[in-house]
């Protein structure tokens, strides 16, 4: 994955809180491979009505920066929620909060979450639709010739801009986590899963409790 | 590394078929699975809950052949259609006793922090970061802030675990735990069984929580004892001593702290979009007029997603189905409490009744409870995710309002356009005996539930 530190382009808005990771695509979707792009089904029961016609929200298309209100991403993990962002062309989602693994996943795909204040999201999505410029670096973006801050962790704007990737990072602690599993395995043996018996348990004892 | 972020050794794995991307990531990068005996794999979120497979829509099929595959070419133990013990990731987790307290357990999936219930951190991923378990074990993590959620006093009859989650959910929003960790303490939480721990700690996550926990206890030790893949004999005498000093000390110091009286909590039922939208049965459906003006449009929109007329009584409102089911709510437990409201009565609605596991449908087939819920109308069917999310095609038609013991009331979830309430296992009996949403307590005079 490449990283970038600087994006301008068109933003749109999505006036709406707690986004969940199951609008963003519904589970239906999920069986497809990836290759074939995850972009068209991304908020598809939001857009589409069930006879086909779109549903009254601003359009997505040509937006590579999205606002939201807040817990946006909240819920399930399905990581299918930032392939449907990015295979659309979003590039960064602004709001006020994230749903914690949606933030994890969006940076391991090269999207930016940036958290900004309640009151510029509020701002920001009377103004929308805008062109805003983003810099990773600075943690800033500038519209209409303001600039804002927003706040994103250190670790992810390292990983957003060199674009690197865990398995290669983690790479590098090999012989750590080694050592570790061994020190586990000798003091405590009995983490490692015991071979069950033939016996098929209930489920019922005790359960009343 | 010095930003407070950890490379944390991964215990317990466990993968269902929706992990199709991360094995591919895996493959794409002609990596082996790094420690396949700590790596389990499950049909669940698939799983067809009635005929065989062979008559299953072929995206259906393809999605558990594929994990089947992917776990037989890494030497993964894999608990396939057909397998006894098979059932929800989080609900045969446990029961097969690869939930131990103190361990770090780690799944595709956003409820993982139900494994809590023993003490253990349980959190979901995404697929890179499944992809990452698998390659390397271990997981990046920064470390949470902590958060107590005491629950003193006694629960009134008909309360359970699931309405003291969607109270606190309730009060502090669906967001309101973000970037903390939970434990739940208190003479409440004490005095619930494994299973209705397994219920409050599922909940978490729609609190915004990274993962809640209960501390383990006799209670843990009592169920952990004897499971398939539990330590035995002197191992798990060695295991029950380190466990037993996995409590926060009596003075720990929490970055924040809630407490409730379990005395005052009535059964709740949703009402909006979210979990947060939340109220006791014997309140009315919230007004968005009086609500602040933040709150209000997120409001108005959910209300008429679920065609609700603010200010009516929650009470009465008529429902069209039901589900009992779900790593939430089908436990044996969640059966007989189900199947209590429901002995000698009729339903007015039809309904499905999913349990969560093999072995809790034979358990429950053993009790007769499966008989409850035929003679009342409703059908009985296989283990799986099932109407928690519609993968399998178990869906709530469009404009369909179900009560459902599930834990996530977004728009679309059940099915495109289905209007989800969620209840308690107890509540949704009530709503399938009445058709419409009820309070269950004067339903339990008498019973023993
Ligand atoms: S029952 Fe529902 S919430 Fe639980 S694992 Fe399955 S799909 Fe997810």
């Amino acid at each position: 994955m490449s990283g970038w530190t600087h994006a301008a382009g068109p933003a749109v808005a999505l006036p709406l809180e707690n986004i969940d990771t199951d609008q963003l695509i519904p589970a239906r979707f999920m069986s497809a491979p990836r290759k074939e792009g995850y972009g068209r089904f991304l908020l598809h029961d939001l857009r589409w009505r069930q006879d086909g016609q779109a549903q009254d929200i601003p359009t997505l298309d040509g937006a590579e920066i999205l606002v939201s209100g807040r817990n946006f991403g909240c819920g399930s993990s399905r990581e299918a929620a930032v392939y449907a962002l990015v295979d659309h062309g979003i590039r960064a989602v602004l709001a006020p909060s994230f749903g914690d693994i949606f933030a994890g996943n969006a940076v391991n795909n090269g999207l930016l979450p940036a958290q900004i204040e309640d009151a510029l999201a509020e701002r920001l999505m009377t103004r929308c639709p805008a062109r805003i410029a983003i810099d990773i670096d600075a943690r800033s973006l500038s519209f209409e010739g303001e600039t804002h801050p927003f706040t994103l962790e250190a670790t992810w704007a390292e990983k957003l801009i060199n674009g690197w990737d865990d398995i290669d990072l983690t790479a590098q602690h090999n012989d750590t986590i080694a050592a570790a599993a061994d020190a586990r395995r000798r003091e405590q043996p009995w983490v490692w899963p015991a071979a069950p018996e033939q016996d098929l348990r209930t489920t019922g004892r005790g359960a009343r409790g | 590394r010095d930003d407070g972020t950890s490379l944390l050794s991964v215990y317990r794995h466990l993968v269902h078929e929706v992990s199709h991307h991360d094995f591919a990531k895996l493959e794409e990068r002609d990596l082996p699975v790094a420690h396949p005996e700590l790596t389990f794999g499950v049909a669940d979120h698939y799983a067809p809950t009635r005929g065989a497979l062979q008559e299953a829509d072929p995206s259906i099929a393809r999605m558990i052949q594929t994990l089947a595959t992917n776990a037989e070419r890494h030497g993964i133990r894999f608990f396939g259609l057909g397998d006894p013990q098979r059932g929800i990731v989080h609900v045969m987790g446990p029961e097969q006793g690869l939930t131990l307290p103190g361990l770090l357990i780690v799944c595709g999936d956003s409820h993982t922090s139900t494994h809590g219930a023993f003490g253990s951190i349980g959190f979901g991923i995404g697929a890179t970061e499944v992809a990452h378990v698998l390659a390397t074990q271990t997981v990046w993590q920064r470390r949470p802030k902590s958060m107590r959620i005491r629950v003193d006093g006694r629960l009134g009859p008909g309360v359970g675990a699931k309405d003291i989650a969607l109270g606190w959910i309730a009060r502090l929003g669906a967001d309101g735990a973000r970037g903390h960790a939970i434990e739940y303490a208190g003479p409440a939480v004490r005095g619930l069984s494994m299973e209705g721990r397994l219920t409050l700690c599922n909940l978490s996550i729609e609190g915004g929580a990274r993962f809640g926990m209960v501390a383990p206890d006799a209670t843990t030790l009592a169920y952990v004892q004897g499971r398939p893949f539990a330590p035995k004999g002197a191992a798990f005498d060695a295991a029950a001593e380190a466990w037993s000093t996995l409590t926060s000390d009596t003075d720990a110091a929490f970055d924040r702290e809630e407490s409730i009286e379990a005395g005052e909590i009535a059964p709740v039922v949703t009402w909006g979009t979210s979990p947060e939208d939340a109220a006791p049965i014997t309140a009315t459906v919230p007004d968005p007029a009086r609500a602040d003006p933040s709150r209000a449009q997120r409001m108005r929109a959910a209300l008429d997603y679920r065609a609700l007329s603010p200010g009516r009584p929650l009470e009465g409102t008529p429902i069209d189905q039901v589900f009992i089911g779900s790593c939430t709510n089908a436990r044996i437990e969640d059966l007989r409490l189900a199947a209590a409201v429901l002995s000698g009565r009729r339903a007015r609605v039809p309904g499905i009744v999913s349990p969560g596991s093999g072995l809790v449908k034979a358990q429950a087939e053993a009790e007769g409870l499966d008989r409850i819920f035929t003679d009342a109308g409703l059908d009985w069917v296989e283990a799986g995710c099932s109407m928690c999310v519609g993968m399998n095609g178990d869906r709530v038609a469009p404009g369909k309002r179900c009560a459902s013991t599930t834990n996530r009331n977004f728009r679309g979830r059940q099915g495109p356009g289905a209007r989800t309430h969620l209840m308690s296992p107890a509540m949704a009996a009530a709503a399938a005996v009445t058709g419409a949403l009820t309070d269950v307590r004067p339903m339990l005079v008498g019973r023993a539930a």
